[in-house]
């Protein structure tokens, strides 16, 4: 085959590329990807533990560091290596377990309050990021097991530490299946 | 070959009509399973030290639980976890004083006399449950038909599995009591006609349900015989192999105009009817190698299975499996401790001659008899592959939501694969997923609203301090 005869081919080629990335950049820059349903997708894959142990306040704000770039999809020990692969294989990337440094992944604990060492002092309460403690000050305080997450945020401010992490049911008769269910 | 799907085994379902319908004597002491079967527990509403009657409500249905009465008089003695048919479950133990005195103001109902909203209360009330193996409950399951307007009632005594013969012995010796319990659950449901089917391997069964409904005269009553195939008995395909209507996969038989009843239930209703009694017994068949003298017995619900092996003749032999249900569906007990429920059709004492063994599995080599022999028309082949991977959604495409779980496809695998088990079990880890994904969304929405609480606190605050900082400046300057 001679050149005269490729060349033309060539030309015609190196134009259509040229042409429809011109046309792709174009569409790219007028039509950016939605941050927000991003940040929305990876946020449905979290456990929404909440527990700020990937050093951001709560799974959303980690949601959108990661949508953003700032944070790997590594640091979610509540939702372990299988929430680790499910973000991988949204996000496309190579998926990698969860970095011990932010914690190891174990089965859902939830908080239980010892209600005879409990002096009502209510600083658990705004800590608790779901409202699952029930209590007012100088009145004793309980947990909803059913809606613990089991983020431990609990315990910190809790000063006579009577606070505890249990497997759920072993404190209350209602089984945590049937209030979720309900 | 039938045109139906599935197949056809052995019966096994002769010997225990070698002897006539046992009747075991109420036990001593009676271990009533919050969940009789469907999977859900009853609201009890005794606590140990009560006494109670043959009768007396002991538990309260909720949801897919029908209510429970004691089969015995005496005193509650505990309520806590015990061995059942489920593996371990709450129960409440009563100790039997021997005398069976019944509860005061059962009497016999005058079922013509009622409009269908009391005979669904009074169904509801004694407890009639799903006497096949479902126990769910029959008022309920009747009410829906009733609001959706379903025209036919089908009592279903095909029973197809191998070994069972409970609704067999129960159609040869209390036929008459089927034929009233379905008079009496059309007046409930509002159906027009009934079809009672039973498989062409139970003649007199069939004999004696002609004779009961030719006495009967009721023209709008009617038996149909199928030919026996596994699982022509399962909900689905005897709707389908009766009416020529498929139920969809996600659906219930009212939807196609059906609604399906076990005889037993019918026998429950009539019992109801003439004795008042709530369901505290029903007939259980207790059969396989490993029992000396196999048959079917009426038996006190909780009774013990010892006890039932015991009016039997007892074991014959050491080695033996024992199973709540047919060689097929059935569910491998561990202790004979484990108490008769609502929902135990058989218990078989299998030796394993009865089970040959299955042998090592084996690669599937995509012989394509799984797809055959299906009665739901899956693909099982593709269904255990996207198990293996646990791909959510190629089980959703293949149709994992609508596998009867039969284990027609185990038995004819001649790679010896546990298909059944493998979908069971994937079908309980998308639930637990399910599960975790309500409780993630409940956790977000509720977090969402912690932090918009905590905003709005914080704003407040921050107002409350500049008004009263403003306040303090207007009072220094009036004081200037």
């Amino acid at each position: 085959m001679s050149g005269t005869t490729l060349l033309p081919a060539i030309g015609m080629a190196a134009t259509l590329a040229g042409v429809l990335g011109a046309v792709l950049a174009w569409v790219a820059a007028r039509l950016p990807a939605d941050p927000d349903s991003l940040v929305e997708k990876i946020d449905a894959l979290l456990p929404q533990t909440q527990c700020g142990q990937c050093r951001y306040p709560g799974c959303r704000p980690y949601a959108a560091a990661i949508a953003s770039g700032a944070a790997d999809i590594d640091r979610c020990p509540p939702g372990g290596d299988s929430t680790a692969r499910a973000l991988a294989a949204l996000l496309d990337r190579r998926p990698r377990p969860v970095d011990p440094q932010y914690g190891v992944t174990k089965p859902r604990l939830v908080a239980v309050i010892d209600e005879d060492r409990c002096i009502g002092c209510a600083l658990c309460l705004p800590a608790c990021p779901v409202d699952a403690i029930v209590g007012a000050p100088r009145l004793m305080h309980t947990v909803i097991e059913s809606q613990c997450t089991g983020c431990e945020l609990c315990l910190p401010p809790c000063p006579v530490d009577c606070i505890t992490m249990a497997p759920p049911g072993t404190r209350s008769s209602m089984s945590d299946e049937a209030s979720v269910a309900a | 070959m039938s045109r139906h799907r599935g197949l056809q085994l052995e019966s096994h379902k002769a010997q225990p009509f070698e002897q006539p319908l046992l009747v075991a004597p109420p036990p001593r002491v009676a271990t009533m399973a919050l969940d009789q079967g469907s999977g859900e527990e009853a609201e009890a509403v005794v606590e140990p030290g009560h006494s109670v009657r043959v009768g007396t409500v002991i538990a309260l249905g909720r949801g897919a639980a029908a209510g429970l009465h004691s089969p015995v008089s005496g005193i509650v003695r505990d309520i806590g976890l015990r061995p059942t048919v489920r593996g371990t479950g709450r129960c409440i133990v009563i100790e039997s004083d021997g005398h069976d005195e019944r509860e005061a103001g059962m009497a016999p109902l005058d079922w013509r006399a009622k409009d269908s909203t009391a005979l669904l209360e009074c169904i509801g009330a004694a407890g009639v449950a799903g006497l096949g193996g479902a126990a769910f409950p029959t008022a309920a399951k009747l009410e829906l038909a009733r609001s959706t307007g379903a025209e036919l009632l089908l009592l279903n005594g095909a029973e197809c599995e191998p070994w069972i013969c409970c609704d067999d012995a129960l159609l040869r010796e209390q036929s008459a009591a089927v034929v009233l319990g379905a008079q009496v659950m059309l007046a409930a449901c509002g159906a027009r006609h009934c079809i009672i089917a039973v498989e062409d391997d139970k003649p007199q069964a069939i004999a004696s349900l002609e004779s009961a409904l030719s006495s009967a005269g009721d023209a709008r009553l009617e038996v149909t015989v199928l030919p026996a195939v596994f699982p022509l008995g399962a909900e689905g395909p005897l709707v389908a192999a009766v009416t020529g209507r498929e139920v969809p996969h996600d659906g219930l038989p009212p939807q196609v105009g059906v609604v399906c009843q076990n005889v037993g239930t019918a026998a429950a209703v009539a019992r109801l009817v003439c004795e008042g009694l709530p369901v505290v017994s029903r007939i259980v068949t207790v059969t396989g190698s490993g029992i000396l003298r196999p048959a079917n017995v009426q038996a006190h619900i909780g009774t013990p299975l010892a006890d039932l092996v015991a009016a039997c003749g007892g074991y014959l032999g050491s080695q033996h499996t024992l199973i709540a249900g047919g060689s097929l569906t059935g569910r491998a007990l561990t202790s004979d401790a484990v108490p008769v429920t609502k929902g135990l059709n058989c218990l078989l004492v299998a030796t394993p001659a009865d089970l040959p063994a299955r042998g090592a599995e084996m690669p599937c080599i995509r012989c394509g008899d799984c797809a055959g022999v299906c009665p739901a028309g899956l693909l099982p082949q593709q269904l255990h592959v996207a198990a293996q991977a646990d791909d959510a959604a190629a089980l959703t495409r293949f149709g994992l939501a609508a596998c009867i779980e039969c284990g027609c496809c185990d038995y004819v695998c001649p790679s010896a694969i546990p298909l059944t088990a493998r979908f069971r079990a994937a079908r309980e880890r998308q639930q637990l997923r399910e599960r975790e994904r309500r409780r993630a969304t409940d956790a977000r929405a509720r977090h969402e609203r912690h932090q918009r609480r905590l905003h709005e606190q914080a704003a407040a605050e921050r107002q409350a301090f500049d008004e009263a900082r403003r306040r303090a400046r207007d009072v220094d300057q009036t004081g200037d």
